[in-house]
Formats: C-alpha cells, structure tokens, sequence
C-alpha cells in the first residue's frame, strides 16, 4: 500500500497488475512502443459477411480468458453488448474481460452474466447499477475507470490488448468500410471505436444497415475490418441521440451559467481563435449560449469548439463563429445530421482528442472547457465517479483530459444537490486534480484556484461574486450541515487510473 | 435613505418550499416576497409559516430586503403569520387585499405592537399594500396615506381583473385606467409605485414590453414570479448611458455650486435645482446598483450641508 501524491492510498497491485500511484499531471513519460497485432492478408475479394453474432464469435476465433470491446457511440440506446455477451454466454465461453468505451445504464442486463463467470473484468467505467452492485460486494468482478484519453492510451500501448473488437457499424458494406452517418441505428461520429479498430487484434463490424458497396463516407474502412456481422437491430433510435438537447430553465442553473460565463468572458480568451468545449447538460448549453452571444457581440472568429457535439455547437458553426468542429460523440440529430454533410465538422479519434501519450491531443489546444462535478473539494479535485453513498455510478468520460488540455477549466456545479454539499472538505472519489482545474462556478459563488491570481483579480473587478473555496464550503455546510463520512472496508473494488495510467484514486466497497 | 431603497424587481418565494427559501440569498432580484398567502395550500399554512421564520432565523447576512405576503387581515392565519415571523426580522409585510386606508391602519397598529413587544423601534417593519380589487383601486389614494411604514403601493393585475370580472391580456389595455389611479396615489404620497407581475415566465419579450410601458408610466419596480424575470426586468429599469452622463454631470454642477454658496446653477443652459438632484442621484444611485458607474452618492451630495 502507498498513498499517491494527493494523499490516496494505493494498494501495490490489482486483479494481477502492479500500480503506479498517481503523482501529478504532466511527468509521468511512456516507457513502451505502440502495441502491435498481427498483419492479416485478405486474398479474396468477396463478402466478409459471416451472419450474425454468434457466427461472427465463432469466427472471430473468442477464446475464454480474452478481453472484448464495443464502443458507446450508441450509449443508452445499445443492444450490441448485451446480445454479444448472451452469445458469448451460449457458447459456453468463459472469463471474458469487457473492456468497451462506456458501459450505460442499458447494460444491466450483464449483471447475470458477471455472476456467472462469463465476464470476469471490466477494462472500463460504467454508468448505472453494475458499479453500484460492485460497490456494495454484491458482484465480484474488479473493474478500472479510465478516462476517453487514457482509454485510447491504454489500447494504444498495449496496456489492454482487446482481442475482439465488436463494433457497432450504422451503415456498413460486405467488405467492412462503415462510417455512424446514416440508417436507423446512426449516432455520428464514431470517435471511440476508431481506437478500437486500430488496435483490436481481430475486428468485427456489427450492423443493422448493410449497404451496398462502397459506404460513403468510409468513417473505418475494409482494412482493418476482419469481419462483418448483420443483425436485425443495433439498438433503440430514441436513445441513441436525443431529438433535442434543452438549455436548462432552473434559475439556479442559469445562475450559475451566467456566472461561468463571466469567468469566460474574464479570462479573456473571446478573441478571433477562441477555442472551447461545453458539455451537454442544460446548465453547459445555457453557458454555450453565453458564449455565443460575446462572440456575435465582439464579432470573434473562434478556431474549434471541441467534444460531444450538440446541435448548439452546429449552430455556432454554420453561423461561421467557429472554424471547425472537433466531434468525437454526437449527441443529438442535428450533430448527426451535420457530420454527414459538411466538412468542417470533423470526426476524430478519441487518441486524438485526449490521448496525453502522442504529440498533442486536440484538448491540449482549448481555450476555456466547462466540466460538471458530483463533488468538489477545497483543493479543487472534483469527483465525478461516485455519489453520495459512496457507489461507482458515473464513468470518468473527458473530464480529467479536458481539465489537463485546457488553458482554463472551469468545473459548474451546484453548491447544493437536495440535501447533499457538493464544495466539501474532500471528495469521495478524486476523478480530476485540482491542479488541472481553474475555476468552481456555483450559484453561491465562483472559487479562483490561486494559480490564477491575474483571473480572480479581473472578476473582482467584474465584481463577480469571487469566494474563497473554503468560503463557499463553510456556507454550503451551515446549510447542509456536514457530512458524516461514508464508512468503506478495505477491500479495493475498482481503479480511477488517471489519463496516464497511474492511479489517483480507488473505489472501495461500501461497509454494510 | 428610504426613499432611494433600489426595489426594481420583488421576487414572490413560495413559503411552503424549502428548496425555494433556501436559494433566496442568490437570486439577483432587490426584494423578495415571501408568499403566506395564495401559493401556500390551505393545509399547509401552519408548516409554511414555522418554515419561513427558520429560513429567516438561519439568513444572516442579508442581501435583499424581505418582505413577507401574509394572509389577509380578515383571515384567521394572518394574526398568526405575524406572530410567527416577524421576531425573524423581515423588512416589512406585503399587505394583501389592502382595499382600504383602514386595512393598512390595522396591520400599522398590530405591527406597532409587535415592535413593543420585541423592544424595536416604532416604524421598524414596513408595509406594502396590495392595491389588488376595484375597491383598492378607487381607495388607493387615501391608502397611500394611511400610515408612515408604506414604502410604495403596489398594483396587483391578476386578482384585479378577477374582480374586474375581465381577462387579463399580454397587451394590458384593460390595465391602464387602474395603474393610473395606483400610480398618482403612490406618487401624491412620495412612496414607489410597484407593477404587478408578469405571468408567463417563458415570454421574455412580452415582459420586456410590459416592463418598458410601465417604466415609462412610472413605475419603479416589478413584481415577479421566476427569477428568470430578473435580467428583463433590471436591464429595461437600468439608466441608458447617456442619462448616466447626464446625472453625473448635474451633481458636479451642484457640488460647484454650493462650493459657490447657491443651490442652483446652470447646465448646458438649463436650471439645475433640488429635485432635478434628486432625480440625477436616483439615476446613479440604480446605475450602480447596474455596475455603470462606481461612485457613492451621499445625502450631502444630494441636499448639502446645514
């Protein structure tokens, strides 16, 4: 056991790995080539359709003890991965390690599955009930939240060599080039699953739109694609992209957007160039909104908005008040509809986005990013993994990436969550390093971290409601009262790995 | 000071909503108006009352006036609503249904004895009556009057057109004789005149334009049900830029002037005298309360010395 450098302790290994402890954000230097597969050769030129899932297991050669992935381009509205473990299941094949980009809330339906022992690993996060059982020793199967950049990085490095890649292919021909644009099952970019076909040792289009070919535009093309599998449906359209995403009508959430974009319009980074990313919950969009409004004001040309990408993004930029768009999840049908046709909106890979192991990631080129929190400590770590009991509910996504990429990090949240303090002595869970994060905006205040003194010092003058951090948590307290800490046992349950695979935090189980 | 109390925007807060109480400190709104009254069910009054005098016993640092809409004198609840709250140090009391001078002179004489009872100053709560029926309407003059505590009158549409037996329209035509009537009453009186609200919290254009017809009438402050409201109803109250110029020039030229032994003086022409000062100093007075401008504008600036 070791206690990394923001004081968690660390047990020296892992379901069999050994642990870096986290230290900080930037030193910590690849020691590894970039991993390898075998170089297939593909004589005919014929259909590499093979039939459905279970054909496409059988073919893709799945063994027990491998490690499979899909990608959550689809997110709540998927029905790949549970098929595919249901398969995998009938097949009689065992100690399977799923390690996919996301696993929602939809992916319950594993739950039988684990406690079988047909899935003995989880190389990724999870949304929704699976952490909470594992959280509460009800299921046994450790688990590693990674971020989207330490995600690529890790199948990049061979940290997690996927044996079977099995993605979920929206409109795809017999030869395997497949892009998220078009047919029922469309959600886009396919931002993450680009990682996986690079990578993966075998790999396995899935789709419910088999086209004629070619499928234009080739998002990922026959070269890397070993096989491809048809089934009568990917998943439900309704929840694959929202019709619509909504900016909040909560005055406290558009208090506390108001006053983020404060701190946007304080820093001084609206000028011609400006770069940018928001989230897709109402309080980021009604912050997006903000945005838009300086730059038409100012008549700034901003270079790329960056991200999930959401029909408030779309606008910005057919409105020319940004020059590109960097899309590696779309979130709602206009995002889709969008990267289908215009070009400026550009799908990337998730390495590209965040990956902090290759020459620069595009997170590394953003102005100002807005990121939620479930919890915000005085020393600027956020937690966004676990709640309020203590579970595993929330995967990590961009956000220690993002926080680390951009120039200013600006964490929204509000102060107090029914009866729960969010600005707290410390976080449960540290998902983000407070040295990555710039600025806490709540609807009580907005905390400066103190390496920005030239930004606090600007928002006083703004006369922005500027509190100490420490400030801000003794209100929220005298109104919530303080928290009486959630008891845990020893015993680890899951990883918070950092974007460069040390450790900065771990799940235990929740003492009964 | 009294007299230039910024009271642009008066939030009503449900009493019986925690959640609602407890943000009450952030919204950007001058005043807040607590409700007793009409959003609190009839079997929730007494919960809604011991909530409101905790919230108000746990809100220290004030930062907004607070008045506190109790039930109508002629209810069982409102003796009560008093009892409970007022020992919590609201402002004032949003007096509903004040149809008549005597309404106002009742609740002065109740709240008299309450300020004895609890050692404070005589005056110390203020009150703002509804002016909310036809009846109020006709009696709002003599309302106006009824008692030293009244901090302005404010005009209450939605009851109003009920008992107008009329619909009440985005447009307000049907408004406009009685917002007059309001509106001379509070201003023969010396006291604000506050509008009444706006209903529709997802029409921001037409509460742009209402609030712009009723600046331009007279009135000084709005009533709101949403904080969302706020930024319309601030921005269309805030001074243009050239009126804040204006003003700062004209208390310059006052201040010269009594350097120079006279109370008027001439601006670009104009006579400047004591209440075209007071106006300059109202508008300065909300244009940084707006951030426009950052000076304090004193009394002495405003009436000179003795």
């Amino acid at each position: 056991m070791a206690r990394n450098s923001l004081g968690r302790e660390i047990p020296d290994t892992f379901a069999g790995r050994k642990l870096t402890p986290y230290a900080d954000p930037w030193s910590l230097q690849p020691h590894a080539e970039r991993s390898t597969r075998a170089i297939r050769r593909l004589t005919h030129n014929g259909s590499k359709l093979v039939g459905g899932l279970r054909e496409a297991v059988i073919a893709s050669g799945l063994k027990d003890g491998m490690t499979i992935s899909t990608h959550h381009s689809l997110r709540n509205g998927d029905s790949l991965l549970n098929d595919l473990v249901r398969e995998i299941d009938a097949l009689g094949i065992r100690d399977i390690k799923i390690a996919s980009s996301s696993i929602h809330v939809v992916h319950a339906e594993l739950i039988p599955y684990i406690k079988k022992g047909t899935i003995t690993g989880l190389e990724c996060g999870v949304n929704g009930p699976i952490g909470e059982l594992i959280s509460k020793g009800e299921l046994d199967c450790p688990i590693i939240v990674r971020s989207h950049g330490g995600r690529a990085r890790a199948l990049i490095c061979g940290e997690v060599p996927v044996d079977v890649a099995f993605l979920a292919a929206p409109c795809c021909d017999e030869y395997g080039n497949f892009n998220g644009y078009y047919g029922p099952s469309a959600c886009g970019s396919l931002g993450y699953a680009q990682v996986d076909a690079q990578h993966a040792h075998k790999v396995v289009a899935v789709t419910d739109n088999l086209v004629p070919f070619p499928a234009v535009p080739v998002g990922i093309p026959q070269t890397v694609v070993d096989f491809v599998a048809c089934v009568p449906s990917l998943g439900d359209p309704k929840k694959i992209v929202s019709s619509t995403t909504r900016i909040t009508t909560d005055p406290i959430g558009l208090q506390i957007a108001k006053y983020a974009a404060m701190v946007i319009r304080a820093s001084g980074y609206v000028k011609n160039g400006f770069s940018f990313q928001t989230g897709t919950g109402g309080i980021s969009l009604a912050v997006a909104e903000h945005v838009r409004d300086m730059m038409r004001k100012d008549k700034v040309k901003g270079s790329f908005g960056c991200g999930g990408i959401t029909g408030y993004f779309v606008d910005m930029l057919e409105e020319g008040l940004f020059e590109a768009l960097f899309d590696v999840q779309c979130f709602d049908l206009k995002a889709v509809e969008s990267i289908g046709r215009n070009r400026k909106h550009q799908e990337m890979t998730a390495g590209t986005y965040a990956n902090p192991f290759n020459c620069g990631s595009v997170v590394n080129r953003l102005d100002c990013a807005i990121l939620s929190a479930t919890e915000i400590d005085v020393d600027f770590n956020v937690n966004v993994n676990t709640e309020s009991m203590g579970y595993l509910l929330h995967n990590t996504g961009g956000h220690c990436d993002v926080a680390a990429g951009a120039k200013l990090a600006i964490v929204v949240a509000p102060a107090i969550r029914g009866r729960l303090p969010i600005v707290r002595d410390a976080v449960t869970t540290i998902t983000t390093p407070g040295e990555t994060v710039g600025v806490v905006v709540t609807e009580r205040g907005i905390a400066v971290n103190d390496r920005l003194p030239e930004l606090k010092a600007e928002l006083i003058r703004m006369r922005a409601p500027v509190k100490d951090i420490r400030q801000l948590r003794d209100e929220v307290y005298a109104i919530t009262g303080v928290p009486r800490p959630i008891e845990f046992d020893d015993k680890v349950v899951g990883l918070i790995e950092y974007r460069d695979g040390s450790i900065i935090d771990v799940v235990r189980q929740v003492r009964r | 000071m009294a007299g230039y109390q910024l009271r642009r925007s008066l939030l009503y807060v449900p009493g019986n909503m925690p959640a609602m109480l407890q943000n009450i400190p952030l919204f950007e709104c001058d005043a807040v108006l607590i409700d007793l009254e009409d959003a609190v069910p009839l079997n929730e009054k007494d919960a809604a009352r011991v909530l409101v005098r905790c919230f108000l016993d746990q809100y220290k640092a004030r930062n907004k006036e607070i008045l506190v809409r109790i039930n109508g004198l002629d209810t069982k609840w409102a003796l009560d609503d008093l009892k409970t709250v007022l020992p919590g140090m609201p402002d004032g009391i949003r007096l509903p249904k004040a149809d008549s001078p005597e309404i106002v002179e009742r609740l002065d004489t109740l709240l008299t004895e309450f300020e004895e009872e609890l050692g404070l100053d005589i005056g110390h709560f203020r009150i703002l009556p509804s002016i909310e029926t036809a009846l109020g309407v006709i009696n709002a003059t003599s309302t106006a009057k009824a008692s030293t505590r009244l901090i302005g009158l404010a005009f209450g549409a939605e009851d109003y057109t009920a008992t107008m037996e009329i619909e009440r329209t985005k447009s307000g035509e049907e408004l406009f004789n009685a917002r007059m009537r309001v509106l001379w009453a509070a201003k023969a009186a010396g006291i604000q005149a506050i509008d009444t609200i706006f209903a529709d919290v997802n029409d921001m254009d037409s509460l742009r334009r209402e609030t712009e017809l009723i600046k331009r009438l007279g009135f000084t402050g709005k009533c709101m049900v949403n904080p969302r409201q706020c930024d319309v109803i601030h921005d269309v109250f805030a001074p243009k830029a050239e009126e804040v110029e204006h003003a700062l020039q004209i208390i310059d030229a006052i201040k010269r002037a009594r350097e120079m032994g006279t109370g008027v003086i001439s601006l670009h022409g104009k006579m400047i005298d004591a209440p075209i000062v007071i106006r300059a100093a109202r508008v300065l007075r909300t244009a940084q309360a707006h951030g426009l401008v950052d000076i304090e504008i004193s009394e002495e600036d405003i009436h000179g010395t003795e």
